[in-house]
């Protein structure tokens, strides 16, 4: 039965589209996401009091914007930045629009990530840093960064499985993927088997995410003896 | 040189002001193995962290080879950290760096070419002691053997004078030998002028020149080592340098115990064979902690007796005739 079905949207072309479709508006955003959020992580970490450079009163600024994006839940931000997308790119509908929906929510969400991802790093390997004379440039360039760089592999990860979350959400005003399968083609036609088709395909797409990052982070991790 | 002028360095926080330093003025001279010992707390951190401007003093002067680095533009502090080198207690090694990449670092920062860094750096792990381990990273490696490629790291670009906070106090007897040697060595051979930080007597002793004693935030004394170690002026430094003669012995059963003091008397008395032979008595020595300076005994020896009342006073008698400084356990 649920095969039946399977087989039918697959021969359809419909599933592969879907999956298509959500992975490309996950990474996508993730990308630019990290664009943005990674200096904006690195501006939180050095601009704190503890930090490199500390400036008190722009990592107090950052820090506010930075909650408050983080704090007003995906589903109302999405629908609230829709004018915002078409002043950025023409159009309030569409996957274009849903990327910068996506973007904006998800920044603020990578930089506190990486942020955290960044103070982790022993405030002994930078003071001997400095001791030999790098510039703060070249300390977040040649030791916060590479330090950091398993703890910010596996950050990347979370934040990508998160934003395949609200992409999914995105097809409540139009965003396509397994999302828009699920909730037009089964849930608006009464089909639970559609529902469960898709939610099965998202376990495994973010499974891979998973295993695959993970993979990738144990591996570049050279505090593991081998 | 180094010159250390009137440096005061408070630290504010939120429970109040702490003074880490207070007046305190040093001259490191040239060619020299300059020891810097402390109890935990009184401020060498501070002081050694001062001298690269890793802290910022709150008044005084900071003077490499004459130059202020106080009042130097940032570029040019930063060019004139390079010519010192430092070493830490935790080693502080780049993780996800293999040990040339780690030696390479400085060479990187200095914008030397990627070759010429790479060649240095294993001429320098070889005067370390470690060209074998070039591909290893820091995790696969002894404590002793990060310290090796931290000073590796150090001396890379050629500094005259190198830092070490406590570098030798995460590491074993043996291990803390071999390190102190190769300062040793490096101070000898390349000329580098060292500073020592250290809270271990012996460590002074083995490779110092000269040496300040500091107490709480201030210079209790300084001095060549030869001097201070010999004829120690403040409380902090007699504490430091001469073995204690508090610790107790009491979880040692048996007998009647008494500890005989040494103030400083002459070394080649034999107190104690005097004492057995005079008194004919059978005493056994449960512990001991003396240093011998100058011709003259400090420190202590724990005697066991045999308990016997009459060998008991008969040594009692002994020690009180001949002037000896004693306390009976119990
Ligand atoms: N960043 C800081 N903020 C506040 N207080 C500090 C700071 N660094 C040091 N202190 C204080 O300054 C004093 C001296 O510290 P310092 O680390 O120089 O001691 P130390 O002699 O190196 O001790 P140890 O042998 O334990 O390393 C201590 O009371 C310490 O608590
Ligand atoms: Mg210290």
């Amino acid at each position: 039965m649920l095969s039946d079905i399977f087989y039918k949207l697959w021969d359809a072309g419909l599933l592969q589209l879907g999956v298509w479709e959500t992975i490309y508006l996950t990474l996508i955003p993730t990308a630019i996401a990290y664009v943005l959020g990674l200096p904006l992580g690195v501006l939180l970490c050095i601009t704190d009091q503890n930090g490199l450079h500390p400036i008190p009163v722009l990592n107090k600024i950052l820090s506010v914007f930075v909650n408050i994006f983080r704090s007003i839940p995906f589903i109302i931000l999405m629908v609230a930045m829709l004018p915002v997308a078409k002043l950025l790119v023409g159009t309030s509908i569409g996957n274009k629009a849903m990327i910068v929906t996506l973007v904006i929510a998800a920044a603020p969400y990578v930089a506190r990530m990486v942020e955290s991802s960044l103070k982790e790093v022993d405030a002994g390997v930078i003071e001997a840093a400095q001791a030999m004379g790098s510039s703060n440039f070249q300390i977040i360039t040649k030791v916060l960064i590479p330090e950091a760089k398993p703890a910010l592999i596996i950050g990347a990860v979370i934040s990508t499985v998160t934003i395949l979350g609200y992409s999914a959400m995105s097809a409540t005003i139009g965003g396509t993927g397994l999302g828009q399968i699920a909730i037009v083609y089964g849930h608006q036609r009464f089909k639970d088997d559609i529902i469960w088709i898709c939610m099965v395909l998202i376990v495994i797409i973010v499974q891979i995410i998973q295993e695959l990052g993970m993979m990738i982070a144990r591996k570049t991790d050279k505090r593991i003896r081998k | 040189m180094i010159e250390i002028k009137n440096l005061t360095k408070t630290f504010h926080t939120a429970n109040g002001d702490i003074t880490a330093l207070q007046d305190v003025s040093l001259t490191v001279r040239d060619g020299e193995i300059y020891g810097i010992i402390g109890l935990s707390g009184a401020g060498k951190s501070t002081l050694v962290r001062c001298m690269n401007l890793l802290e910022r003093p709150t008044c005084g002067q900071v003077l490499v080879d004459g130059r202020d680095l106080m009042t130097m533009p940032r570029k040019e502090l930063l060019k004139t950290r390079q010519g010192i080198g430092m070493i830490f207690q935790s080693f502080n090694l780049l993780e996800q760096r293999n040990v040339l990449k780690n030696v390479c670092y400085p060479l990187e920062i200095a914008g030397v070419p990627k070759a010429a860094a790479n060649e240095r750096a294993v001429e320098l792990l070889k005067l370390v002691g470690l060209e074998d381990r070039q591909k290893a990273y820091p995790a696969q490696l002894s404590g002793g053997q990060k310290q090796r490629v931290a000073i590796a790291r150090a001396l890379a670009t050629n500094p005259r004078y190198l830092l070490c906070d406590e570098a030798t106090s995460a590491l074993d007897p043996n291990t803390t030998q071999s390190i102190l040697a190769l300062l040793k060595e490096i101070n000898e051979k390349l000329g580098v002028t060292i500073v020592v930080i250290t809270h271990e007597m012996r460590v002074i002793d083995q490779i110092c020149d000269r040496v300040a004693v500091i107490d709480q935030s201030r210079i209790a004394e300084e001095g060549p080592v030869s001097e201070v170690f010999t004829r120690p002026r403040s409380r902090i430094a007699r504490e430091l340098i001469l073995p204690g003669n508090k610790s107790s012995v009491s979880e040692i059963s048996g007998g009647k115990k008494i500890r005989l003091i040494y103030n400083g008397e002459r070394s080649t008395k034999p107190v104690i064979a005097n004492m057995i032979l005079e008194c004919q008595v059978h005493a056994s020595i449960l512990a001991a902690d003396t240093r011998d300076i100058d011709g003259c005994t400090y420190g202590y020896t724990v005697l066991a007796l045999p308990d016997d009342e009459r060998q008991y006073e008969r040594v009692i008698g002994w020690l009180n005739e001949h002037h000896n400084t004693y306390r009976v356990e119990d």
